[in-house]
């Protein structure tokens, strides 16, 4: 390299076959920190589709935005739309990003070509208020309609705001105790937007609920003609697993369209994750998918372990300890599905008990070694929270070994070949390969696809390339196919339990000294892994200070969500409450 | 054969409804209501009824469990309470939900800053047990409790806990958590003696 190239601010690197194609339209990324390619909106739909049919990249894993904003004068204020894509046979991600001007941010949309931008464009628009130009039906999605602003933007304040970022200064120096409501009491704490007259306010909601309702249903066509009806599963429903509804449209018992109703248990976890310090969320993403929150935890550190390098590379033992939790986790995880599944269809917590049993053995090992049997907390940048207290590496192993193989394969036997199982779940809400890439689901519900598509294989994190295990997969995509893969995937994990018990070193659980405060380089970063649920991704970015700039959650319950709508219109309507059950949802992290 | 599937899984509801039995009769009437039956029914061996009785049966809390954080007191020859507690804040800075709010006050003479608080507040209403004061304090000062039964009947009146609710001897913790209490120990008493050795060390060349 010549001394000239060396001085320039960005090294121009040898231009990449995507630069080429599209010269000047895409350039590389180059601020410090950061990857990937930075596109021209008005080019974007053209890029997208050369790179998903020439290049390869099929899996839209995660769309989010990023507001850089500053109230300086003068500063370079822009709305950045993100684009993480995988290749669903495995390797790494391809990124890139559009800039549009904070007070007219218009991007097209990318639903036709990669259906599983649907959700997350919406929520873009929603939080962010990133129009996507061509969207069907681009309403909010976690907010109601009828909202006034989009609450991640950085100038957008909640209803009991302090301070910008934590910690707050009455907590400390000050020490002045008071409770924020009753320095800003309710009604006093909202700010109306100019000429708004709360008497005359109509809901909009629900009629534009019902507005996309018929437009969907409109592609549906019968000899005879008769009346359709609107029917609200939900919000407060056992069936729906927490506050989620499904409004469907019914012809009969038959469902002609069906749109998800999400946001009941919405707190704006990714603008809490913004105000705390990076070592503050991590008990917040435990409150994500509760039902296993050692895996969120191991997601939020692995993208804040990248930022970090090579000084929070956790030491081995907690490599493996990681491993240990994870594993538990997905087969805590799964007992809990397989139990509400056959809830679901009507085998009234028989089976939910007997899972359910397994699980809390499972939770009492979490208990006692990181202090909590749901809320565990125990991930650190850099290692574990603390080690195995003594003795419950034994009652693991006797779990492992003994306990969990038996009751998995009872489980089995109870279940698997019951005619009525069977009935109710073949051939019903089949999703075929294609489109559970092309509508980026992930996890149990794209491996019984027939799409082997695992994170821990396709592209390993922590130490999973050191186990022997299979991809779990099935072929038929439907109900029963996707409650067998989860049993596939609980002996797959005890496999690599029993490998990672056997294999665990004595050692250090923490690289350095475990610090309250972390230093993150600024740059910004996307990590995965495969949650019980699917790919949970955690984007971050840092401006090298205290707090996270920009911290996003890729949910899978929320993403899988897409694909609900496809799997139930033309099925009965008892099969919606199925399908929904197969998918695996937990409302925490839908709603975030 | 049509039906098969379902028998087959009704032989299963049955072996566990007849285990229920059998497991009751081999522990003859010592399952319920003792230690080691509380034992048995959260190990692997457990088989039959799996709840307990709450409240008349508690599940023993491993040592590791968390609660709400409580202050650690340490007694003097005299029988005075003194707070570990030096108001250094690390516990309101890192507090993820900011329930810790300290009151510090100076010396009317000399004007320093006493490092023990006059007060100090954490509203249980808003901490979610994370456990970060406990483990940043680097005094040994705030630990979680292991009592979790605090229903009340008015959180604006008794749940922002001041420093008298939140105080409790360091015996008691020592009670609670006995092998992180003996660490612990064993590690101030090294510091320490780092300490005497050092100011030795310093002495030595000077006489």
């Amino acid at each position: 390299m010549t001394e000239q190239t060396a001085t320039a601010p960005a090294p121009a690197a040898e231009p990449t076959e995507l630069e080429k194609r599209f010269p000047g339209a895409v350039k590389r990324d180059a601020r410090p920190g950061y990857e990937g390619y930075v596109v021209e909106a008005g080019k974007l739909r053209e890029v997208a589709t050369a790179i998903r049919d020439e290049m390869g990249y099929d899996y839209l894993s995660s769309v989010t935005a990023v507001d850089y904003f500053s109230d300086a004068p003068n500063a370079n204020n822009f709305i950045e739309v993100v684009y993480h894509l995988y290749k669903s046979t495995g390797g790494g991600s391809l990124v890139y990003k559009v800039q549009v001007p904070r007070d007219n941010s218009v991007v097209p949309s990318l639903v036709d070509i990669y259906p599983g931008a649907d959700f997350q464009e919406r929520e873009a628009w929603d939080l962010y208020g990133v129009k996507f130009d061509g969207h069907p039906d681009l309403r909010r999605i976690l907010m109601w309609e009828g909202f006034n602003g989009h609450p991640m933007r950085k100038d957008w304040k909640e209803p009991y705001f302090e301070e910008e970022l934590k910690p707050f200064k009455n907590r400390w120096p000050e020490g002045q105790v008071y409770r924020i409501e009753d320095h800003n009491p309710f009604g006093r704490n909202v700010k109306y937007p100019a000429g708004f007259d709360p008497e005359g306010f109509r809901e909009s909601a629900d009629p534009a609920l019902y507005d996309s309702l018929e437009r969907a249903a409109r592609a549906y066509s019968e000899d005879i003609d008769t009346e359709q009806v609107v029917v609200n599963l939900g919000p407060q429903h056992p069936s729906t697993h927490g506050v989620f509804r499904m409004a469907v449209r019914l012809d009969g018992e038959t469902i002609v369209a069906l749109k998800p109703v999400m946001g009941y248990l919405h707190r704006n976890h990714e603008q809490i994750g913004e105000r705390n310090t990076w070592i503050m969320n991590m008990p917040f993403t435990d409150r994500l998918d509760y039902l296993s929150s050692m895996s969120n935890n191991f997601g939020y550190a692995l993208a804040v372990e990248k930022l970090m390098g090579e000084k929070a590379a956790p030491p081995e033992r907690a490599q493996y300890i990681r491993v240990i939790m994870a594993e538990l986790t997905r087969i805590s995880n799964h007992l809990w599905a397989i139990g509400f599944l056959l809830n679901d269809l009507g085998a009234f917590f028989t089976p939910a008990l007997y899972a359910i049993t397994e699980r809390e053995l499972i939770l009492d090992i979490f208990e006692a070694t990181t202090g909590s049997r749901m809320m565990c907390n125990y991930f650190r940048f850099g290692g574990v929270a603390r080690d195995f207290p003594a003795g419950q590496l034994d009652k693991i192993k006797d779990l492992v070994r003994e306990r969990l193989p038996r009751k998995i394969d009872e489980l089995d036997l109870y279940l698997t070949q019951n005619e009525l199982v069977r009935s109710r779940g073949e051939n019903v809400g089949v999703i075929t390969p294609e489109e559970a890439i092309a509508y980026s689901t992930a996890g149990p519900v794209l491996r019984a696809s027939g799409v082997p598509y695992d994170i821990r294989r396709a592209d390993p994190y922590g130490i999973y390339d050191r186990f022997d295990f299979d991809v779990a997969v099935r072929y038929h995509g439907d109900v029963y196919d996707r409650y067998m893969i989860r049993l596939d995937e609980m002996r797959q994990s005890l496999h690599i339990l029993e490998q990672a018990v056997k294999q665990i070193p004595e050692g250090e659980i923490m690289t350095g000294k475990n610090p309250y405060q972390v230093r993150v380089p600024a740059g910004e970063s996307y990590g995965r892994v495969e949650g019980p649920k699917g790919e949970l991704g955690y984007y971050v970015v840092s401006n090298g200070k205290a707090n996270p700039y920009r911290y996003h959650v890729r949910a899978p319950s929320f993403i899988n969500l897409t694909i609900l709508e496809k799997m139930c219109v033309g099925s009965k309507v008892a099969d919606a409450v199925v399908n929904l059950g197969s998918i695996d949802i937990v409302l925490g992290e839908v709603d975030r | 054969m049509y039906g098969i599937g379902v028998l087959k899984g009704m032989w299963v509801t049955l072996v566990h409804f007849i285990q229920t039995f059998v497991d009751d009769i081999k522990w003859a009437g010592k399952r319920y209501y003792t230690p080691e039956g509380i034992a048995h029914r959260s190990s692997k061996d457990t088989k039959g009824i799996f709840t307990v009785q709450y409240p008349e049966e508690k599940l023993p809390v491993p040592e590791e469990f968390r609660y709400i954080p409580i202050l650690l007191q340490e007694e003097d020859e005299h029988g005075n309470l003194h707070d570990r507690c030096t108001s250094c804040g690390i516990c309101a800075k890192v507090c993820p939900p900011q329930c810790i709010w300290i009151v510090r006050t100076e010396d009317p003479v000399t004007k320093r800053p006493v490092p023990e608080p006059v007060d100090f507040f954490i509203d249980v209403d808003i901490c979610m047990n994370c456990g970060y004061c406990a483990e940043y304090c680097p005094f040994d000062a705030i630990k979680m409790d292991h009592d979790y039964e605090l229903a009340t009947f008015d959180r604006h009146v008794q749940n922002i806990y001041n420093k008298e609710k939140l105080s409790k001897p360091v015996s008691y913790y020592a009670k609670i958590r006995p092998t992180n209490y003996a660490r612990e120990e064993a590690l101030r008493a090294a510091e320490a003696a780092k300490k005497v050795e050092a100011a030795a060390a310093k002495a030595a060349p000077a006489s």
